[in-house]
């Protein structure tokens, strides 16, 4: 118990750290060169020094309105979606299980489909003048991925129990069938519209604004604050549905929050960045190997370590071509896939032993 | 890079602002007409857009362009490259120090013009209907936007009597000929022009009539509609003098095959953004594609 828990504590300190300098990372890079030094006196100081030189004060502007925000928001969805999955693996005791499951992804993905092929056209038919405000997008992503959810939740629930099994199989039904529905919105989209779906797809960062910080943040952040407090009743959930319900744990209500809470921390990261791949699934792999299953610890450890995966890969994804840009997801499969598999490699040694 | 440092003053209003959070408003430029006359690093977003900078003799002027910006390409070869018109980075714009944006419609995501707008960078968004008026508005608006009015009617005049003469010679077309604009013909699948599509536009103005009438946009037309649109002549895009050959296009039991253009070996390859792209050289495409199709209309 010790041991492991001096572990634990090394493993977290070794995640801030971590954290601390990615962030740092993050808000000293980017395709405008800044000194370090000048990227600290304006987080300080608000850039007051410098007051007088115009390219202090493009700088400022570079770290404070573009870097700032696209580094918290690349934090708290990077954090999000590391503890939705950890949460899903927990819930239907399957190492596979990702967000994608609840359906979240894919109802946020047709929503979104929805929006960019037939959002203006649907306008038009309603006889208003131009375009959708640009907020029409997440904010159609966000209730995709909840409503959706909520459709699943509801074929899964027989007298007032959740059967996990028929959630995993409704699940990916809806998906093969927003996958259908969007593949026909594919269909009806021009060129530009197309490119605009594909881009969605792979996520990105890109136009984060301190407006979708402040819109992101009462989603992300509360659920981030909840889960530790899963843990316990997680962690008795691993020895089955009955056997966590004879230890105490409120099994019915837990799968309710657990299930909700990643609805919301998905589908608030899905409407602020698209799909971004991967994070959910290696995330919480990579930790349980680290510091072992224990969800009190694990959940927490999600957080910091999905949280500084995302903005690391954002730097990649923003550094690689600048002054243009990858979509994230490219950066997070690429990376995160053969790092899955390596992953693998070692657990399927030890399991021989 | 030195970019930066010879990036002009921003004004220090609109950055105190922003900094305050009071940034979320537009374009602070007092005076957009004003700072447009004096931008010497322009940020070309879009084909049309940046050909038309170029031809008013503004090409040293373009600090940084896109993806879709590819003619003329020896000139930008060496321009920094802000990737997919709706895929733009903000940082990565304001790497180029740029003073003014001049953008075609569509560029994006909106988030990032309004950041670029909220540095003090007036952000001109350029209307691109694939029409005549569309071009000479277009020509018109980039002028204005980059304060070259004067060179921007020089040129509106001279592409306008080009259109002008091109008309005259549609004019003496006896009977459209039917053409199928091909823009991919991957795995054999063929990607089509249709209605309300830039294809459809320029097959007008080359006096032709479009064959994939039945598709809107860009659409994969399927074999049995190939055979029925029965397209006299194929058009496709070459990349770079790369294009389909006949051999190709025509090959032996495709759908392409069973049609008219077939017995004739009728294929016109031309550039993509010269064919599509609604700048500058529309009327002379137009014009070529136009000779290649009516010889005979060449004699005068």
């Amino acid at each position: 118990m010790s041991e492991a828990r001096r572990r634990g504590v090394a493993v977290f300190a070794g995640l801030a750290l971590l954290l601390a300098a990615i962030l740092l990372l993050s808000l000293g890079s980017g395709a405008v060169r800044i000194p370090p030094g000048r990227v600290l006196d304006i987080l300080l100081q608000g850039g007051a020094s410098g007051a007088g030189d115009p390219t202090f004060a493009r700088d400022a502007l570079v770290v404070l309105n573009i870097r700032l925000p696209r580094t918290l928001l690349g934090l708290m969805v990077g954090a999000g979606l590391a503890v939705s999955g950890a949460l899903m693996q927990g819930l239907f005791r399957n190492p596979l299980a990702d967000p994608a499951l609840v359906g979240v992804s894919a109802g946020a993905g047709l929503a979104a489909a929805t929006v960019i092929v037939l959002g203006d056209r649907l306008l038009a038919a309603v006889n208003l003048p131009g375009s959708l405000p640009y907020t029409a997008l997440p904010v159609a992503a966000f209730s995709g991925g909840l409503a959706t959810t909520y459709g699943l939740y509801r074929v899964a629930t027989r007298a007032g129990r959740i059967s996990v099994a028929t959630m995993l199989l409704a699940g990916l039904a809806a998906a093969a069938l927003a996958g259908a529905l969007t593949g026909l919105l594919v269909y009806a989209s021009d060129d530009r519209q197309l490119r605009d779906l594909t881009f969605w797809s792979l996520g990105s960062l890109s136009g984060a604004t301190w407006t979708k910080v402040m819109t992101s943040a009462p989603a992300i952040l509360p659920v981030l604050v909840t889960v530790p407090f899963l843990g316990r009743g997680l962690n008795a959930l691993v020895l089955g549905e009955a056997e966590a319900f004879h230890l105490g744990v409120p099994v019915e209500r837990l799968k309710r929050v657990a299930i909700l809470l990643v609805a919301v921390a998905v589908g608030a990261g899905v409407a602020a960045a698209g799909v971004i791949g991967f994070v959910g699934l290696v995330v919480p792999h990579g930790l349980r190997l680290l510091i072992g299953p224990e969800h009190r610890r694990l959940l927490p450890a999600c957080a910091l370590l999905g949280g500084a995966l995302l903005v690391l890969a954002d730097v990649v994804a923003r550094l690689v071509v600048a002054p243009a840009e990858l979509p994230i997801g490219i950066v997070t499969a690429i990376v995160g896939a053969p790092v899955f598999l390596w992953l693998l490699l070692g657990r399927s040694a030890l399991a021989d032993v | 890079m030195s970019a930066a440092a010879s990036s002009p003053p921003l004004s220090r209003r609109a950055v105190l602002g922003t900094l305050l959070g009071f940034g979320f408003g537009f374009g602070l430029a007092a005076d957009p007409a004003r700072a447009a006359a004096s931008a010497m690093r322009i940020a070309s977003l879009g084909g049309a857009v940046t050909e038309i900078l170029w031809r008013l003799g503004a090409g040293s002027r373009i600090a940084i362009v896109d993806t879709t910006s590819v003619y003329p390409a020896e000139v930008l070869r060496e321009k920094p490259n802000a990737g997919y018109l709706r895929a733009l980075s903000a940082e990565g714009l304001l790497s180029a120090g740029p003073d003014l944006v001049i953008a075609a419609e569509g560029a994006g995501p909106a988030a990032v013009l309004t950041q670029i707008r909220e540095a003090g960078i007036p952000v001109v968004l350029v209307h691109e209907p694939p029409t005549v008026e569309g071009v000479l508005e277009k020509i018109r608006a980039v002028g204005h936007a980059a304060g070259l009015d004067a060179p921007a009617e020089t040129l509106h005049r001279t592409v306008e009597a080009a259109f002008a003469a091109l008309a005259g010679r549609r004019a003496r077309i006896a009977r459209p000929a039917r053409a199928l604009v091909v823009l991919s013909l991957a795995n054999g699948r063929v990607m089509a022009g249709g209605r309300e599509s830039t294809a459809d536009g320029i097959l007008a103005l080359a006096g032709l009539r479009n064959a994939a009438e039945g598709l809107t946009g860009f659409k994969p037309i399927t074999d049995e509609a190939i055979v029925a649109a029965a397209p006299e002549t194929v058009v496709v895009m070459s990349n770079e003098g790369h294009a389909l050959s006949p051999d190709t296009v025509f090959a032996p039991g495709t759908a392409l095959s069973q049609t008219p253009a077939a017995a004739k070996r009728s294929l016109v390859a031309m550039d993509g953004l010269a064919l599509l792209g609604f700048g500058p050289r529309t009327p002379e495409t137009a014009e070529a594609l136009m000779r290649a199709v009516y010889p005979d209309l060449t004699g005068e």
